[in-house]
């Protein structure tokens, strides 16, 4: 089997190539894609890689808003200026795979992939990220709710990639966690983030390997903004937290399977949710 | 001889590949690589039963790039094939027996055109219903012609009808574990142009792969030649065949080299697993704490072929009772096929899943009687002399007292905290512990195995030594897994010869004659003695012709410490200039002999010598989510004596992190007999994250008769370590836990829990 490599040295190459070449793949990290290759899962007849692309690889505040470039490995994110300015997301980054997974795997590339239990989606769903795609058509902006739209599968169209994902400074305490079966290098069996937006006065609370996709905890989201005294940043009815972990895992829509039961994913929804709630209110 | 002793041990170097296998250069055996080579792939069944109506493999001779495709009907000689019992074949004809049978293989110029012809081949199979539950296996049909019971061990001793004032009872089961290895199953099957073939290999034991292929093959002994190519781990996993007949059948079929090499996926279904256990313990004892018998009842799934299944359920019963004083036992262990995947040879070999339950046991027995584990388990631990339940004296050091003396006297580590990376508490890098919701506990655990082979299969070995020009050249068919064969046998001949130069030949069933499996902590006992033997014989080889060149009275000669010298002093030359002509010994080394097993009493001296290990773990457990972080583990190991120190460690370390892994997360989880979990992603082995810190201390007892008294010791460490954690587990909830490995749900649901079925005492 060969397959034509490509390596683009501009967004708009890029798009050039995945046009011109029909049912091309884009590699970026290739930390998920590669296994399918292994694998016999995916033959792909051409690949256009990103990796000499450095312009996806940066990031740039704008007021309030960070735009991070979709080729921004895991690894940049857990220990530069990023992990200040999106400490959820910088959590989530911790928690994946080995040090050479997150030398490789980037956040453009969980966002395609769309997995289920990707570790960084649940930060990016409660941050209400948007991604930013370029294709031949230009370029277009969609909430990252709207771009996910089932267990692997996106809004992505023929010929587009991924350019940027723009999130909120963090204005608030933030906080990600994540049950597996073991200390590390393991697929979330459950994981959460809960973003805490003092300015809106908004709380965030989005939940991972508990459904297709991610979920959003509305009903848990409301009862703690009105719970909270926003002046002190504190919650001072004890009750709120257990609470809010019964709504959050009432939300899940965790399944059986060889990893876990659905009745520990979503026990565990409970347990982390108050956990969270606990650390940053 | 203890000088020559302490000799061999200051003699101790690191690993000769250590360097090159830390820093990815080591070329295991899926490096290997020929300009000609075709590549081969095998096609399994996707089915746990069935029969196979058709195989039609037409459209897969015309792949372009295949050179041939090979089916059950194309099989130049014997179709079966097995360690103890022909029962394996080598392709299915008729009927699959287990998800990942073999039906086909292919060879092709590259990889992907065999993947292309192994998707052209057409098997219609008839699917049956599989037989997954042991304890219906003996009332199903049976899975094969040879029957469904590989093998019931029955042990009694003392009085059957006595009983004890205090009576504890449990169910226990161990659930599937892999050897995990990190280099997949790879060989190169090379034709040497006369007819015959070499076969290079990742195994641990190339003269039992040589006995089972030639016959395969269809070729006399002498034209297979089998060679030990880089092993990247073992376990047990690398006993049984897994690529050896079908690449030589390709390579003889095609008269081109034939390399396969299985990915992970394949892995798991390409080799044998650890028996998953079902036992049923009962113990008596009376008031004050002394064990009065053990009733046990353990049932082995075997899975679909017989592979070692039968010693693997004798160990089970023979260390059922633990290393203590039963003056009364009724074992009964009994090993059955099923439709499952085939279970067969795995580090500690049925004593593991004994452990489990003989260990729970005296923690069940110790809350009975209101007493501290620690000090029930030395009140009634075993010692020299006493008699085993086969009637068997213990002749060798049993210093279990002192093993578990050891163990407990370290310091118990300080409060765990949550550091930066949050892998200090329950959950690590998840960072979900909440530190007011995480109890501490500690356990512990002593364990007990066989040296070598058992009830009379009495194993040998045989090691050849070429002294020319001060150089020395072993040749000895060690398997080297990285057990550390390669710095002890030069040490031993290093400690003897003084010499050096030493280099160790190829293990190869061409050079010399089987040096046994490396396997059951066999190889530094046997071949390590061997080793001695053959460079004392050398030596003394050496003094005779220095004696006879200068007309000296050999007697009044004597070999010391690498050099030949005279008793009155005047004489001191190293042994490597004693002699012009080179001198080459080959000795025959063969362990006192063992007996069999009384079929009805199981009463017999079936073992050669025993090793011994205690541990304490202490773990942290999250109440909330029932995650685990193991904190640390001190292990006291009866090691005879520690000839490479730091080999004896990373093997103490390395069975630790198996026995824990097998504790809290490593199985091989079967549905209806088809395995959901055949990758490193979801079949978890603990990475550094998980490992806690190990303090070991050796107990050095030397044992008589043994190579400068050293036992082995690469399974001691993973008997204890999995029955240790999960003490420590229950300690810390208060929960009964009967099985492992232990799943967060089963802290967190622990109420509501299923409970386990076993087979009844009869």
């Amino acid at each position: 089997m060969t397959a034509a490599v490509l390596m683009p040295a501009s967004v708009d190459e890029a798009v050039d190539m995945l046009n011109s070449s029909p049912g091309a793949r884009i590699l970026a990290g290739g930390t998920d894609y590669m296994v399918e290759v292994n694998y016999g899962h995916a033959k792909p007849k051409s690949v256009v890689s990103l990796r000499a692309l450095d312009a996806l690889r940066v990031w740039r505040r704008d007021g309030d808003t960070l735009e991070l470039g979709s080729g921004i490995r895991f690894a940049d994110i857990q220990t530069s200026e990023l992990a200040k300015l999106v400490p959820a997301l910088a959590q989530a980054a911790r928690t994946i795979g080995s040090p050479q997974i997150r030398n490789a795997a980037t956040i453009g590339g969980n966002v395609a992939t769309a997995s289920p239990a990707g570790d960084g989606l649940p930060v990016l769903f409660a941050m209400e990220a948007v991604v930013n795609v370029a294709g031949v058509h230009g370029r277009r902006a969609l909430p990252i709710n709207e771009f996910i739209t089932g267990v692997k599968r996106t809004a992505l169209g023929p010929g587009e990639l991924i350019v940027s994902i723009s999130v909120p400074v963090a204005s608030g305490p933030q906080e990600f966690l994540k049950v597996g079966r073991r200390n590390a290098m393991v697929i979330a069996l459950a994981n959460l983030a809960l973003i805490v937006d003092g300015d809106r006065r908004k709380v965030a609370c989005a939940l991972g390997s508990v459904g297709p996709t991610i979920i959003r905890c509305d009903e848990a989201e409301g009862l703690v903004a009105r719970k909270v005294n926003w002046d002190r940043m504190r919650l001072d009815d004890p009750q709120v937290y257990q609470d809010f972990g019964e709504l959050c895992a009432n939300s899940a829509r965790p399944i059986n399977d060889h990893r876990a039961t659905a009745d520990y994913r979503r026990h565990a929804i409970a347990v982390l949710a108050s956990r969270a709630l606990m650390r940053t209110l | 001889m203890a000088d020559l002793a302490d000799k061999v041990v200051a003699g101790a170097r690191t690993r000769p590949d250590g360097k090159v296998k830390v820093t990815g250069g080591f070329a295991v055996s899926s490096d290997l690589h020929m300009e000609d080579m075709l590549w081969g792939a095998t096609l399994r069944s996707p089915h746990a039963s069935a029969r196979i109506v058709s195989i039609d493999v037409s459209k897969a001779e015309l792949v372009p790039g295949i050179v041939a495709v090979m089916t059950s009907k194309d099989l130049p000689a014997k179709p079966t094939y097995g360690l103890l019992h022909a029962d394996q074949p080598v392709l299915a004809s008729d009927v699959v027996r287990f998800e990942g049978d073999p039906v086909a293989i292919v060879a092709g110029e590259n990889l992907e055109a065999c993947r292309r012809a192994l998707r052209a081949i057409e098997v219609i199979y008839e699917v049956l219903d599989p037989v997954t539950d042991p304890e219906l296996a003996e009332i199903s049909p049976p899975v094969h012609p040879d029957g469904n019971l590989f093998r019931r061990v029955v042990i009694t001793s003392g009085d059957p009808e006595i009983q004890g004032e205090i009576i504890v009872e449990g169910v226990y089961e161990v659930g599937m574990q892999d050897q995990a290895f990190l280099g997949p199953e790879s060989g190169l099957a090379v034709p040497d142009g006369k007819g015959g073939i070499d076969l290079y290999v990742a195994t641990q034991g190339p003269h039992q792969d040589h006995r089972q292929l030639a016959p395969c093959l269809g070729l006399e002994p002498e034209a297979v030649r089998v060679q030990v190519a880089g092993v990247g781990g073992a376990f047990g996993g690398r006993e049984d065949f897994s690529v050896h007949p079908h690449a030589c059948i390709l390579a003889l079929k095609t008269n081109r080299p034939v390399k396969m090499s299985y990915l992970r996926n394949e892995s798991f279904v390409g080799h044998l697993h650890r028996h998953p256990a079902r036992m049923r313990f009962r113990h008596h004892a009376t008031r004050a704490g002394d064990l009065v018998k053990v009733e046990a009842q353990i049932l082995l799934d075997g899975g679909a072929y017989a592979s070692t299944s039968a010693f693997v359920a004798s160990n089970a019963a023979r260390f059922a009772c633990g290393p203590y004083k039963v003056p009364n036992a009724h074992v009964v262990a009994t090993c059955v096929r099923t439709n499952n995947h085939p279970c067969g040879a795995m580090r500690g070999f049925g004593a593991v899943q004994a452990c489990f339950g003989h260990e729970s046991q005296m923690d069940k027995l110790a809350a009975a009687l209101d007493m501290d584990p620690l000090q029930l388990r030395l009140r009634n631990a075993m010692q020299t002399g006493d008699r085993l339940p086969t009637g068997q004296v213990v002749h060798v050091p049993a210093p279990v007292r002192e093993c578990l003396e050891a163990a407990a006297a370290f310091p118990l580590p300080p409060t765990a905290v949550d550091n930066q990376d949050g892998y200090g508490l329950p959950g690590g890098a998840g960072r979900t512990a909440d530190p007011s919701r995480v109890r501490r506990g500690v356990g512990f655990a002593v364990g007990f195995k066989n040296i070598a082979y058992a009830e009379g299969y009495n194993d040998d070995t045989r090691a050849r030594c070429l002294l020319h020009q001060g150089r020395a050249t072993i040749t000895c068919a060690v398997a080297e897994l990285g057990q550390g064969f390669v710095t002890i046998s030069r040490q031993i001949a290093k400690a003897i010869l003084g010499v050096d130069e030493i280099d160790l030949a190829p293990a190869s069933t061409g050079l010399i004659g089987s040096a046994g499996s490396s396997a059951a902590s066999r190889q530094t006992y046997m071949s390590g003695a061997a080793v001695e033997r053959v460079c004392h014989e050398v030596a003394a080889r050496a003094k005779q012709s220095f004696a006879q060149q200068h007309s000296i009275d050999p007697e009044s000669l004597l070999v010391d410490g690498g050099f030949i010298v005279s008793k009155d002093g005047s004489i001191r030359i190293p042994i490597a200039h004693a002699c012009p002509e080179p001198i080459e010994v080959e000795v025959y080394h063969m362990h006192p002999p063992t007996a069999p097993m009384d079929e009805r009493t199981g009463q017999g001296d079936t073992d050669v010598s025993w090793l011994f290990g205690a541990q304490r773990a202490v773990v942290d457990v999250d109440l909330d989510l029932g995650l685990v972080r193991v904190v640390q583990i001190t292990t006291g190991q009866d090691v005879g004596r520690a000839l490479n120190p730091v080999s004896v460690v990373g093997q103490i370390e390395g069975g630790i992190s198996q026995g824990m892994g097998l504790a809290v997360m490593e199985e091989v989880i079967s549905v209806n007999g088809l395995v959901k979990n055949p990758s490193f992603t979801d079949y978890l082995i603990p990475t550094f994250a998980d490992m806690p810190p190990v303090e070991v201390s050796f107990i050095e007892e030397p044992e008589a008769g043994a190579p400068f008294g050293a036992k082995g010791v690469g399974e001691t460490p993973s008997l204890a370590s999995t029955a240790a954690v999960a003490a420590a587990i229950r300690a810390a909830t208060g929960l009964d836990l009967p099985r492992v490995p232990i799943r967060p749900e089963d802290i967190v649901f622990a109420a509501s829990a299923k409970p386990l079925s076993a087979p009844q005492f009869t």
